[in-house]
């Protein structure tokens, strides 16, 4: 009888929360949130399947192309929900929309794309929802950890991520073996290609760098520095720890031998570069493949992918750059419904319709499916290039951190490292002391406590 | 002229109300008043307003973690001590002193040209040298970007064509001499029109009468032709210390080219800019905007007393 009993709470459990993970998380015996969570999530999930059934109308603010596809196909199986779908610019012009919004308070979206290292900025602002709230918390382990560890920080899940970007050496092979060149593996290697080749033809170059926030953030990420750390308001800031100054020697090197190009990045100069045979690699995000073939559409057949460059031979460990999560805003007044259109296109079907437009997913099932890791890319010359990328997705350092007002740093890293690039006037350490201190002085401008 | 006008006016508002008229006064007062209305309206609306709401925003400070508070003076406190600022002001000064004269001579010289009568073709050289002002600021300053170009641009077949290594001038420290360079292409035509206007409504009988007495060429541009058309040159002046101060739309879009050189405090409206849009600290903004205005102001007034007085 009793058996009984229970045997029936738990099947009308399983009906009522169907589409939940929770159940299954709790059947595992996983250790977090236990049976209150998952009741929590059970109610969670009817309620937004309540919401899908009542239908209604959303907004979502995102650049992200292939969200188009995605909207069309949710709001066919919802047929009484409507997205309205609006691209109001890329990043840094999308976040200066959002925070006029919100300044303003009227004209807010129910969703926004927002990358992952500008989450935490919007998340201490109080200005993104808590998924966990509606069952996100049991998500952990859907998603790579990288992705995941940028939207699950400060006791809330702020978003749930789109894409990510794990990174890899993308390389011109025909020069590598035009000249004779072993692809690197470390970043002593690297060097050493990046002075063989610039001898052997002056106009090449190994890659091409101006200085760029995203990419010295990335780089320190993977050489194992943590140069922020930050703790509800309390922030550090310090880009002396052992990490940062391994890549600024690193890199110090490339720069006084004049072993960059000057190429500004995302220009007609900077593609042409690549098609032409004067930047030999990138090592960039997983995203970076679909913008390749259509910016550098001569190159094809002759670039490959490899690992990211190590600091130590035999190690694999990469970073992420760039990437970006869906998050719901609180001032949503319809945040089941947003949610359910947010794990519609993050986890659900969404992720097949987003796959098949380029993206680079995000989620664990699909970075291991055969499906995806046996593709192979014509453009580079039928590698089955997801095979290395899907592996710099677990490869990725763990617990980096981001500013809880990046976008703003990021602003001001010409105005501070930049100056590195420019001949003797200042060292890449020195520089990245300058964007320290200048980052801190903004912090505690804004009522932070940082450094103290 | 101006200050003719506003003596004139001063004088007039300030002269005592006849007695015994006090009632027919007021009433026309408020005829006049209802004459103005509209246009102080719209003064109101578009040009006091968002002074004073300027003005407002600078006695706060929003922060990211703490919400908004009145503090006073303390931003303008902060401006007088900010380094990038001053960095900034000094910065078009300098551009100022020496990129100001430099477009001013060229249109002075070509105005003169045109109007000495003894130019073949000047009304095409009119045309063509004002021909850049009618180009967008903004396409300007992209073109010469790529013409600086080491790679495509110009800078570039020079360097072909002749084996030298010219760098490119906006990522180096020539990048002020480079943006002066647009500037001047811009607005030399313009100013040069202002001139050549003011020259034509200068009488040609003093011309005459200065050649019966045995006056040359030059001693009529010194004696006659410059001092005749001192209005336009202190109002182009004038016009050209506003523009350096509020040198913007160059910087701007060449930052994209040269992000290592053109920091983004580059020109204080630079500065005001980025601090409002990527910082979100629209007080501090608005402070740096008002001491920018107040400084534009005290300059261009200085020049106009040191340029009028002698007229006088």
């Amino acid at each position: 009888m009793k058996i009984r009993h229970r045997r029936t709470l738990v099947r009308s459990a399983a009906l009522a929360g169907a589409l939940s993970l929770a159940l299954a998380a709790c059947s595992s015996g996983s250790d977090d949130g236990g049976g209150g969570s998952a009741v929590s999530s059970a109610d969670a999930a009817s309620d937004i399947q309540a919401a899908l059934d009542k239908g209604g109308e959303i907004t979502v603010w995102a650049w992200e192309p292939t969200l188009t596809d995605v909207v069309t196909d949710f709001e066919k199986k919802y047929p009484k929900v409507k997205v309205d779908l609006a691209n109001v610019g890329t990043g840094q012009d999308q976040y200066t929309a959002l925070q006029n919004a919100l300044a303003a308070g009227d004209g807010i979206p129910d969703v926004a794309q927002i990358e992952y290292f500008a989450q935490s900025q919007f998340a201490i602002g109080k200005s993104l929802a808590d998924l966990k709230q509606m069952g996100a918390g049991d998500l952990d382990g859907t998603f790579s950890p990288g992705p995941w560890n940028a939207v699950d920080q400060g006791g809330i899940v702020s978003g749930l991520p789109m894409d990510s970007g794990p990174m890899a050496m993308f390389y011109n092979a025909d020069l590598f073996a035009k000249y004779d060149i072993d692809v690197p593996k470390t970043w002593d290697q690297y060097y050493e290609a990046a002075k063989k080749l610039h001898a052997a033809d002056p106009k090449a170059y190994i890659t091409s760098d101006n200085g760029d926030a995203g990419t010295s953030t990335s780089f320190i990420w993977q050489a194992g520095g943590h140069p922020y750390s930050v703790d509800g308001t309390d922030v550090k800031i310090d880009f002396s720890d052992e990490g940062s100054t391994k890549y600024a020697t690193q890199w110090q090197k490339m720069i006084d031998e004049k072993l960059l190009s000057p190429v500004n990045g995302w220009t007609d100069e900077w593609f042409q570069g690549m098609s032409n045979g004067t930047i030999a690699t990138l090592v960039t995000g997983a995203w970076m493949p679909a913008n390749l073939e259509s910016g550098a559409p001569d190159g094809k057949g002759k670039w490959r992918v490899a690992p990211m460059p190590q600091y130590s031979e035999g190690e694999s460990v990469t970073a992420e750059s760039g990437g970006s999560a869906l998050s719901v805003m609180e001032a949503s007044k319809n945040k089941e419904l947003a949610y359910a259109f947010l794990k519609y296109a993050t986890v659900d079907e969404g992720v097949q319709t987003r796959l098949d437009g380029g993206a680079f997913p995000a989620t664990t099932k699909d970075l291991d499916s055969k499906e995806f890791l046996d593709k192979e890319f014509p453009y580079f010359g039928g590698q089955k290039i997801n095979e290395v990328l899907s592996q710099a997705a677990k490869d990725v350092a763990p617990d980096w951190q981001y500013l809880p007002y990046q976008v703003y740093a990021n602003s001001i890293y010409k105005d501070t490292v930049g100056k590195a690039y420019i001949d003797g006037s200042t060292s890449l350490a020195d520089g990245l002391k300058a964007w320290q201190d200048a980052s801190a002085k903004y912090g505690n401008e804004q009522g932070f406590s940082v450094n103290k | 002229m101006t200050t003719t006008s506003i003596t004139t006016g001063r004088g007039l508002a300030g002269q005592p109300p006849p007695r015994g008229v006090r009632t027919r006064r007021t009433r026309r007062s408020w005829t006049g008043w209802k004459f103005v209305g509209p246009f102080m309206a719209v003064f109101t609306l578009v040009f006091l307003a968002p002074i004073a709401y300027s003005v407002y925003l600078s006695l706060f400070r929003t922060q990211l973690v703490g919400g908004t508070t009145f503090v006073g003076l303390d931003n303008y406190v902060a401006a007088f001590q900010d380094p990038q600022f001053w960095s900034g002001v000094a910065r078009v000064g300098l551009f100022l002193l020496i990129q100001v004269p430099i477009m001013l001579g060229i249109a002075l010289l070509v105005a003169l040209a045109i109007d000495s009568g003894r130019l073949y073709g000047k009304n095409f050289f009119r045309i063509s040298i004002f021909m850049p002002y009618a180009v967008p600021g903004v396409v300007a300053a992209l073109m010469w970007g790529f013409m600086y170009g080491t790679r495509f641009g110009l800078i570039g077949n020079i360097n072909d064509a002749f084996g030298t290594s010219i760098p490119d001038p906006i990522t180096s420290s020539f990048v002020l001499a480079a943006i002066g360079n647009i500037v001047t292409w811009e607005f030399v035509g313009y100013n040069m029109l202002i001139f050549f206007a003011a020259l034509r409504v200068v009488p040609h009988s003093l011309y005459e009468a200065a050649e019966i007495d045995g006056a040359g060429q030059w001693r009529i541009i010194t004696a006659i032709k410059i001092p005749a058309i001192r209005g336009a040159l202190v109002i182009a002046t004038i016009f050209s210390i506003i523009g350096s101060f509020q040198l913007f739309n160059e910087p701007s879009i060449l930052q994209s080219l040269s992000p290592n050189y053109i920091t983004t405090y580059f020109t204080p409206n630079l500065y005001a800019y980025s601090l409002s849009f990527s910082g979100q600290q629209y007080n501090y903004a608005a402070t740096v905007a008002i001491i920018m205005g107040l400084l534009t102001m005290l300059v261009a007034y200085v020049v106009q007393l040191r340029g009028m007085r002698k007229e006088a």
